[in-house]
């Protein structure tokens, strides 16, 4: 481990003048699954841990119908994934947040660590993509609100300024006949990085999509939201070949890289086949 | 190097001992607290072998830094057993041959006894899915998926 300082925030000004303080290598301490490992490895430069777990609306979650789900962004994934709200009306989260890796990371790991690691793969992004989730940041200039489809600049990199934390993640309430789902290959069942992920999420009137967002990871330098896939779908009667048509974009619209998880060619196959099957999932949920 | 005193419960007991603002959980178990149950298989929190219960949570203690365990309370494999007598789950591992090298044993054991805690009946789909974190590299993993069971089986009973 590379020589570090541990600091504890209370209040999340408190936290903002010790990340002012610290500089760029002042880092958050979460859940630490990500960053405990990068600081040991050398990955990332860490003076100083900023611990915002003792921060208590960091550690919580709120959930009513008239305001949506509110994550504070240190909570572990676990208790959201165990909540009858939240298993009731964000399935597509809970999908993605059973798979972060094992019963052990997820008693630590949460939604506001897994969107500042900036992973182009990991995997609640896309499912808080799909879902049209608001990153609430604060900092040194006051707050303000990202939508998580816009917070990342690279692999590993984002919006964020020095000084500025994730206090939150903010999901709308579902509209009615409304539906989402999430999907991953991995080449195992369980405990791994995604070759590709994806979330999808419907509205429709009838048999119309009245709104859509398909969103892909590990196809690019960041997760993507694929535009053109939800063009296939806004307006049109949701048929076997509308939905093959939404495939279809998203199999245009992601340019992946090969590594050791995947050829570019498999990448692009998986994209088409994941955008399928969660839309064809998240209809069925929207028709209830 | 930045010395500090870590006050915590380990296994039911006080204990306060310097650690540094370096080590993480699992370095400040076996270096500075002499508990060297924990094991380090992969320090990057894949192998599940340095699992400990930290506030009622089973957590990867290479993932955690010691400093934030401050005033928390935690359980590793040396506060498993009885006094004079081994834990359920000990026993049916031994019956079951349920290790060879034993380097993941205590990771397997800590994170099967909180899954026992949460869930005393799981079916044996539910306790491969819990014990995906914990990595083996010797047995093949259906004699730990049968000791649990049986270890589930005899504390039901």
């Amino acid at each position: 481990m590379q020589t570090v300082t541990y600091q504890r925030a209370s209040t999340v000004n408190e936290a903002i003048a010790l990340l002012s303080d610290g500089g760029e290598n002042a880092r958050v301490l979460a859940g630490g699954t990500d960053i405990i490992v990068q600081a040991r490895e050398r990955a990332r430069t860490v003076d100083s841990f900023v611990d915002i777990k003792h921060i208590p609306e960091l550690m919580t979650f709120n959930y009513n119908t008239s305001d949506g789900l509110s994550v504070g962004a240190a909570t572990p994934v676990y208790l959201l994934y165990n909540d009858n709200d939240i298993q009731t009306h964000y399935p597509a989260l809970v999908e993605a947040i059973t798979v972060i890796g094992g019963t052990a990371i997820q008693g630590r790991a949460s939604l506001g660590g897994n969107l500042c690691n900036s992973s182009p793969a990991g995997d609640s992004l896309t499912s808080m993509m799909a879902l049209g989730a608001i990153a609430n940041i604060a900092g040194p200039n006051g707050e303000r609100d990202v939508a998580v489809s816009e917070f990342f600049t690279g692999p590993g990199r984002n919006i964020l300024d020095l000084g500025e934390f994730v206090v939150a993640i903010s999901f709308a309430t579902p509209p009615a006949n409304s539906g989402a789902a999430w999907q991953r290959f991995i080449p195992r069942n369980e405990m791994d990085i995604a070759v590709v992920n994806c979330g999808s999420y419907v509205q429709l009137d009838g048999e119309i999509v009245t709104d859509a967002r398909i969103a892909l990871g590990a196809v690019a330098a960041t997760p993507i939201m694929v535009p053109a896939a939800a063009e296939a779908l806004i307006g049109r009667q949701i048929t076997d070949e509308t939905i093959s048509a939404a495939a279809e974009a998203s199999y245009e619209a992601a340019t992946p890289i090969a590594d050791m998880r995947g050829s570019v060619k498999q990448r692009k196959h998986l994209s088409k086949v994941l955008t399928q099957r969660t839309l064809d999932i998240a209809v069925e949920r929207a028709r209830g | 190097m930045a010395r500090f005193v870590l006050k915590t419960n380990i296994n039911g007991e006080e204990r306060e001992f310097l650690a540094d603002e370096r080590d993480s959980l699992l370095d400040a178990l076996r270096e500075r607290a002499g508990l060297m149950g924990a094991k380090e298989g992969c320090n990057n929190g894949n192998c599940g072998a340095c699992a400990v219960v930290l506030d009622g949570r089973l957590v990867n203690s290479c993932c955690v830094m010691a400093a934030e365990v401050d005033n928390s309370e935690i359980t590793t494999i040396e506060g498993l057993a009885e006094p004079d007598s081994l834990h359920p789950l000990q026993e049916t591992f031994l019956e079951n041959a349920a290790l060879q090298c034993g380097i993941c044993t205590p990771g397997f054991l800590m994170s099967a006894k909180a899954l026992l805690d949460s869930n005393p009946n799981p079916t044996e789909h539910e306790i491969r899915w819990w014990l995906a974190g914990n990595l083996c590299r010797c047995t093949g993993y259906d004699k730990i998926i049968r000791a649990v069971q049986d270890a589930a089986e005899r504390i039901n009973s």
